[in-house]
């Protein structure tokens, strides 16, 4: 079936960051003080229009795309490309600076698990608040609340004010009653990435069950696997723009590519480059620049197989020195969303890592490449003690060359066994 | 089923088309008011639920803080300033005056920062905002309600019995509930963007209880000034709050309830037209 439910027009949204707006990021808001003395400046001065076009930021830069009924889409794209401004927009919570979007349908947005959730009220109390919140009238909450309840397994504690229950008890109501809801279109915001495994994987089951349903799933993600299990179209935004649109799998292929791709439209770069940031792309205080992989003897290694020494040259910038606190990590993810293998200067290796203001760069050896052929998701993070500086848990894509590793004539691929290890047989 | 109801076919019309532009003034912005109705309710609810807890003595509070307060005014200006008090006791004419009063300051004061409070939802899901003022409007008139017992065991205890004028108290609780609204309209939409806000709106509320006539009957403002008195919309509420619940000799005057009236419908119309104009970004700046 493909009739349109959602069409998007030369969506625009801009945000002015003036001196002002600069004040209110810092402080959160801003202060009546501010404006009044802006004001004065910009009559004393006379140079309010130039401050004005200076300052602004388009999130969404004309977006246009048609969704159908029955379409589950997946958006993906870096941090800061615009994906929750979209979802915004679509859930009305904010307006588009140009654009028209029309939608028929009842939306229902998720974008957060437990929106409005009170910690003194009691988990029944939060069922029906949280529904409400969410749009459920209560004759359709008190309908569905022993599904909800059921979902949810909570209920022992469905009289315990929610600020007593665990993490995951909290998560698992919340998104209970989200998920009861009956939508036409359906907007989830990265959802999954709360919650323990054995509950990521109903919640997902669930998504999987709308969709097959005929209604329409609109998903942002980080989570690749996820992206390319439960959606049938991707679209990769990149600085608030368009880059791709088409299949899952390809959306998902070309974003793990980006790194590359944009450096290689100026210069071409050597095939050992995993990842090299785009020069356009707003930097933050602390980022990666580039991801290389070199062999044992510090020579590039544009061929990454398995069972070899590979050394992962990991190139970030700093706004300030960290003496003790620094870490780097390296996070290896499976297409289908396992996280395989983490590493870290600290605390897993006790590598001191001291970060210098400028560049910085680290190297991480891999003695025995134990990944198996074929693709895998590259995520690079630096770490201020516990604060995250910056993390991005799908960077790249690193490919590997399947190898017969134990000489047996087979080679090593994902479908036989994701890893590989130094290992021997015998008898006692 | 939860999410999906697989025997429920949806056919991809059943509902409005919804449009989303730039500036588009909401052509369903009351009737999607309407439809969220129920929020209003568990919203209030809510706040009613969360205030009390662990207090131990829970509702207790909404009548202790008023009473006292009472006992100190009657103390500071009949006791020890020895105003009049011609048409009743005392302590009937301030609480007459105090419930008015706290009503209203207690709603500019909860209004003013309702939006604030609930940054999460107003950044994370949508219902129409004016919501989140009102309900909490609505909060304040339950305790105007738990504290108008004391009034009424105010004049068990002084044998008073209020005349007929009682039957319009309604009407007064409706101009109190209007200059609350509206002012706390305002005074809600420009904290979200100025947090100035917050400190103003205490300084209000703590010379509001002089410029009113809570502690004093406002027949004491000299005649010249009167008018001029009158543009505070509490002058008007609390001098018909007093005229219905006492035996006043005077009549009422007149045309401070009127200017009062006129204020509050100012102050309304133009609230919400604000508050309208600035939800739109609401959530980008709260």
């Amino acid at each position: 079936m493909s009739t349109p439910v959602i069409q998007i027009e030369n969506l625009g949204k801009r945000y002015l960051l003036g001196a002002v707006k600069q004040r209110a990021r810092q402080h959160g808001y801003v202060a009546l003080r501010d404006v009044i003395s802006e004001q004065i400046k910009g009559w004393v001065s006379r140079k309010k229009k130039e401050t004005v076009s200076r300052d602004e930021f388009w999130a969404l830069d004309d977006i246009s795309l048609t969704i159908n009924q029955g379409d589950r889409i997946g958006i993906i794209g870096r941090n800061g490309a615009g994906k929750s401004t979209l979802l915004k927009i679509l859930s009305r919570i904010t307006e588009p600076t140009r654009g028209r979007i029309t939608i028929s349908g009842r939306v229902a947005s998720l974008l957060e698990v437990g929106t409005g959730f009170h910690p003194e009220l009691t988990g029944r109390e939060n069922i029906y608040l949280n529904g409400a919140i969410l749009g459920m009238t209560r004759a359709e909450i008190r309908r569905r609340f022993d599904e909800i309840v059921a979902f949810s397994e909570v209920e022992k504690f469905l009289d315990t004010p929610v600020k007593r229950y665990s993490s995951g008890m909290y998560v698992r109501l919340a998104f209970a009653v989200a998920a009861h809801l009956e939508p036409e279109i359906l907007i989830v915001d990265e959802v999954l990435a709360v919650g323990d495994a054995e509950f990521q994987k109903k919640c997902l089951g669930k998504m999987q069950e709308v969709s097959h349903g005929g209604r329409t799933v609109l998903f942002v993600s980080h989570n690749m696997g996820a992206v390319t299990n439960l959606c049938s179209r991707g679209v990769v935004l990149k600085k608030g723009r368009m880059d791709f649109d088409g299949s899952a799998v390809h959306a998902v292929e070309h974003y793990l590519a980006l790194g590359i791709a944009q450096a290689q439209s100026g210069a071409s770069l050597p095939p050992h480059v995993l990842y090299q940031k785009d020069s356009e792309e707003p930097e933050q205080p602390y980022f990666i620049e580039r991801v290389e992989t070199y062999d044992a003897q510090g020579k590039a290694k544009p061929l990454v197989t398995t069972g070899d020494t590979c050394v992962f040259r990991i190139t970030f910038e700093a706004e300030a020195a960290v003496e003790n606190a620094g870490a780097v990590v390296m996070q290896f993810t499976s297409y289908d969303g396992a996280k395989v293998l983490m590493l870290s200067t600290t605390p897993d290796s006790g590598f001191p890592c001291a970060i210098r203001k400028g560049t910085n760069t680290v190297e991480c050896v891999i003695e025995k490449m134990p990944f198996s052929g074929g693709e895998w998701i590259l995520g690079v993070g630096i770490w201020l003690g516990s604060e995250c500086a910056c993390w991005n848990t799908d960077l790249c894509k690193l490919q590997i060359e399947p190898w017969d590793v134990y000489g047996s004539g087979f080679a090593l691929t994902a479908n036989r066994s994701l890893i590989t290890t130094a290992h021997h047989w015998r008898r006692p | 089923m939860a999410l999906i109801n697989s025997d429920m076919p949806t056919p991809p019309n059943s509902s409005q088309t919804l449009v989303i532009e730039a500036g588009r003034a909401e052509r369903h912005y009351w009737r999607d008011l309407w439809r969220y109705r129920e929020l209003f309710y568990f919203l209030a609810w809510r706040d009613l639920l969360v205030r009390y807890k662990q207090t131990t003595i829970g509702v207790a509070w909404a009548v202790i803080r008023p009473f006292l307060t009472m006992v100190v005014l009657t103390f500071v200006f009949h006791n020890l300033a020895k105003l009049p008090s011609d048409d009743g006791p005392y302590p009937v004419l301030v609480f007459a005056a105090m419930l008015p009063w706290f009503f209203f300051s207690g709603s500019l004061t909860e209004c003013s920062n309702s939006l604030v409070v609930n940054a999460n939802l107003i950044s994370k899901v949508y219902f129409p905002r004016l919501i989140v003022p009102t309900s909490t409007v609505i909060v304040t008139l339950v305790d105007f309600f738990i504290s108008g017992t004391i009034l009424a065991g105010l004049c068990v205890w002084y044998h008073f019995a209020p005349t007929w004028r009682i039957l319009l108290l309604p009407a007064w609780v409706l101009l109190a509930f209007g200059a609350s609204m509206g002012a706390g309209l305002w005074f809600g939409a420009l904290n979200v963007k100025y947090r100035d806000f917050r400190y103003i709106v205490p300084f209000i509320v703590q010379f509001g209880i002089y410029l009113s006539p809570v502690g004093y009957k406002s027949t004491l403002v000299p005649e010249q000034y009167r008018l001029v008195y009158s543009l505070n919309p509490v002058v008007g509420v609390i001098d018909g709050f007093r005229w219905a619940i006492l035996n006043e000799q005077t009549p009422l005057y007149w045309q401070s309830s009127a200017i009062s009236a006129v204020v509050v419908g100012i102050l309304i119309y133009t609230g919400i037209a604000y508050f309208r104009k600035t939800e739109r970004y609401f959530a980008d700046v709260i």
